[in-house]
């Protein structure tokens, strides 16, 4: 008998007693807001996890790009293959694709990476990713030291988890980001990056 | 009869490794400022959903169901995960489960494997089974690598190394990084930051050549095969989807029915572990994804001893449980005793049920696991998905005590009681190390009246062995200390 007989087997013989019907009684969202609102909730959530939040719209994001860059003092910037291009038409550093065949020690050359974002969550300060073409391989938001994420609000925002899970897919690969890499495991001292990126800056775009 | 191989060969009993931990100083003072803090945390961030009991009471729904139909959800894992493009494998025990992963590793070609945190490769010792055929694994969580550095053991589910303070982790990263790799830069300080970057280079360079990697996973959905891991640091990031092949070792008890039940463990796990909002990151991947991550994944489900576990009907709720540790930071026992005294690698409160479930409760340690408790019934106050751990406490006592029906392996075998004198032994022992120290837990000690229901005529605790043979005066509404107390004459 193959392993996987043996353990259907036995879970069938254990496996007793009543079902139990699962209640879905729970919040679908966690207040009423504004779009507003919603937009300062997830500013808060995302400031409070020591992310750095900034407010354009499509005419201003190409300056706060090249200013965010600038402070930064980044030469080189990762590019996921469909980000709107007039997003680094101000910027200088020079681009970086991610190739098939760059290594990741290539990437760990870079310093920054800029993308969008499938969704962002207002109550719990979270944004994902869905490796769609303005983000790009799971790789390009990891190795670099320095992410900016680029939210399109209203649009992209949703309030609560229930709302996000309903609009994600599965299939793809998903990335759960709330604020930048951090550890506590240090007599519990909260330590921003270890193995991410250590500093996260969000650009709400729309959010004037 | 084999047992269940929980990652740790014979341990002394419960009683002897806590009366240790007692004693060490350092020890108790950095574990009681870990365990306050992230419990004062958690009870803000849990105190900010209004819904909270109803997420605890669904998150406990989807479990049990789930366990209730357990072999046709992994089946459906299995055909969900195949059609990702992954391959699944079933290993019955932790030889099967460590003969696969070994394997799997041979076939690629490569000597080192870079982890992510992973209580089931624990249980199985699986770094021990890839060391004894050559191939070495690398812990990349910070505390765990802080652990493996120590040549230690993990104390706790979410902080492995709580018990280490700041100078003692200096001083393994200066004697012990160079070994291993890249060493810890010159003078390297004590403060958390210095400490973080060197273990941030450190690793770095090993993320970067990895080739196969090696992890858990919170969660896994039957309807679309999709994995869950959550973690803070991008290690796991890293290790999910750098290398070329990934091997995901998850216990069975892992799996839920449907997508749209993440919803709501994504809401309590947080909360309920590091008492954030959201942790920092949550990776879910599908099988392979074309161009972006491994090529190659596998799922090895395990068993050893879930099943047997799932066949008692009130030691299966520990199956439910999702390893967020808040039991453990509000335990009065872990407090004082430390997580090595559990010997196994689930500690705290948790532990004491889950280990002598899966092992059964031939050897002197899980005998005492069931006695590391004062059943004051706070464990089962914070479990996001409401397991009464009071209750299965009090069961494997009696299992202990006075023997029955258990499964093992696969095979219904009664147990003989264990001799009188052991049982009563581990509960004196027990009972003196929590009644000998008495400050930490005047607080919350109290018998439940849930636990007294069950246990109408004998004294559940330390008590039992004696109320076999004393008539014991109706129901107590006395605390155990008081009684104790009071039959045993000693003050406090
Ligand atoms: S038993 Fe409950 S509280 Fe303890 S680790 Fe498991 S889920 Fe968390």
């Amino acid at each position: 008998m193959s392993s996987k007989d043996r353990i259907l087997a036995r879970i069938r013989r254990a496996a007793s007693g009543p079902d139990s019907a699962v209640p879905r009684d729970y919040l679908r969202v966690h207040g009423a807001r504004t779009p507003a609102e919603s937009a300062d909730l997830l500013a808060a959530n995302l400031a409070e996890y020591r992310a750095k939040v900034h407010r354009t719209d499509e005419d201003g994001i190409a300056l706060l790009l090249m200013r965010l860059l600038a402070e930064r003092g980044s030469q080189t910037v990762l590019v996921p293959p469909a980000l709107p291009p007039h997003w680094l038409a101000a910027a200088d550093p020079v681009r970086i694709h991610d190739r098939a065949a760059s290594t990741p020690a290539e990437l760990d050359a870079v310093e920054s990476v800029v993308t969008g974002c499938a969704l962002a969550i207002a109550e719990t300060g979270t944004i994902v990713l869905d490796a769609g073409p303005d983000q790009g391989r799971r790789r390009i938001t990891l190795i670099p030291d320095h992410h900016i994420c680029v939210v399109r609000v209203p649009e992209q925002l949703v309030d609560s988890v229930p709302q996000a899970l309903e609009r994600l897919d599965p299939t793809r690969p998903l990335t759960w980001i709330s604020g930048p890499s951090a550890t506590s495991d240090i007599e519990l001292d909260r330590v921003e990056g270890v193995h991410g990126p250590r500093t996260l800056e969000v650009i709400l775009l729309g959010a004037q | 009869m084999t047992g269940t191989y929980l990652g740790m060969p014979a341990f002394p009993a419960f009683p002897e490794a806590a009366g240790e931990a007692v004693r060490d100083e350092v020890l108790r003072a950095n574990l009681r400022h870990a365990t306050h803090t992230i419990r004062d945390k958690r009870a803000r961030a849990v105190a900010e959903l209004e819904d909270w009991d109803r997420l605890r009471a669904a998150g406990k729904a989807i479990k049990d169901h789930t366990l209730r139909h357990l072999d046709c959800y992994l089946l459906q894992l299995e055909e969900s995960v195949t059609a990702a493009g992954g391959t699944v494998h079933w290993a019955a025990d932790a030889d099967e489960a460590n003969r696969i992963v070994t394997d799997l590793v041979r076939a690629t070609g490569e000597r080192e494997v870079v982890k992510v945190k992973s209580m089931a490769t624990q249980e199985i010792g699986l770094n021990e089974a890839l060391e004894a055929a050559g191939i070495a694994a690398y812990e990349t969580d910070l505390a765990e690598l802080i652990v493996q550095l120590g040549h230690d053991r993990p104390s706790h589910i979410l902080v492995p190394a709580i018990h280490r303070n700041r100078g003692e982790i200096r001083d393994i990263f200066r004697s012990e990084m160079g070994s291993w790799g890249r060493p810890a830069p010159e003078g390297l300080g004590d403060d958390p930051r210095e400490l973080a970057e060197a273990a941030r280079l450190h690793l770095r360079e090993k993320f970067l050549r990895a080739e196969v990697a090696v992890s858990g996973a919170n969660f896994m959905v039957a309807e679309t095969g999709t994995m869950v891991v959550f973690e803070s640091e991008g290690n796991g990031r890293m290790c999910l989807t750098l290398p070329e092949t990934l091997i995901s070792v998850v216990g069975i008890e892992k799996v839920v029915p449907t997508f749209r039940d993440l919803e709501v463990f994504l809401q309590t796990l947080p909360r309920s572990s590091t008492a954030e909002r959201m942790n920092p990151y949550t990776t879910m991947w599908t099988g392979t994804a074309a161009g972006d991550g491994p090529s190659a994944f596998h799922l090895v489900l395990l068993d050893n001893g879930r099943t047997d576990t799932l066949a008692d009907e009130t030691g299966r709720q520990a199956l439910r449980c999702i390893r967020c540790s808040a039991c453990l930071n509000v335990c009065p026992v872990y407090e004082r005793a430390g997580g090595h005294a559990y010997g196994s690698v689930y500690p705290g409160p948790i532990g004491a049920i889950l280990s002598p479930q899966l092992r059964g409760t031939g050897s002197e340690i899980d005998a005492t696991l069931p006695y590391a408790s004062t059943l004051c019934g706070a464990c089962y106050e914070v479990c996001p998905v409401a397991i009464d751990i009071p209750e299965v406490l009090v069961h494997l006592r009696e299992r202990v005590a006075q023997g029955g029906p258990v499964t093992r392996e696969g095979i219904r075998v009664t147990l003989r009681p264990a001799h009188g004198h052991t049982a009563e032994r581990a509960a004196m022992r027990a009972a003196r190390l929590l009644l000998d120290r008495p400050g930490a837990l005047r607080a919350g000690e109290r018998l439940l009246a849930r636990a007294r229901r069950l246990a109408p005529r004998r004294l559940p605790g330390p008590g039992r062995a004696w109320t076999d043979t004393r008539a014991l005066p109706a129901i107590p509404a006395e605390s155990f200390r008081d009684w104790w107390t009071r039959e045993r004459g000693t003050s406090q």
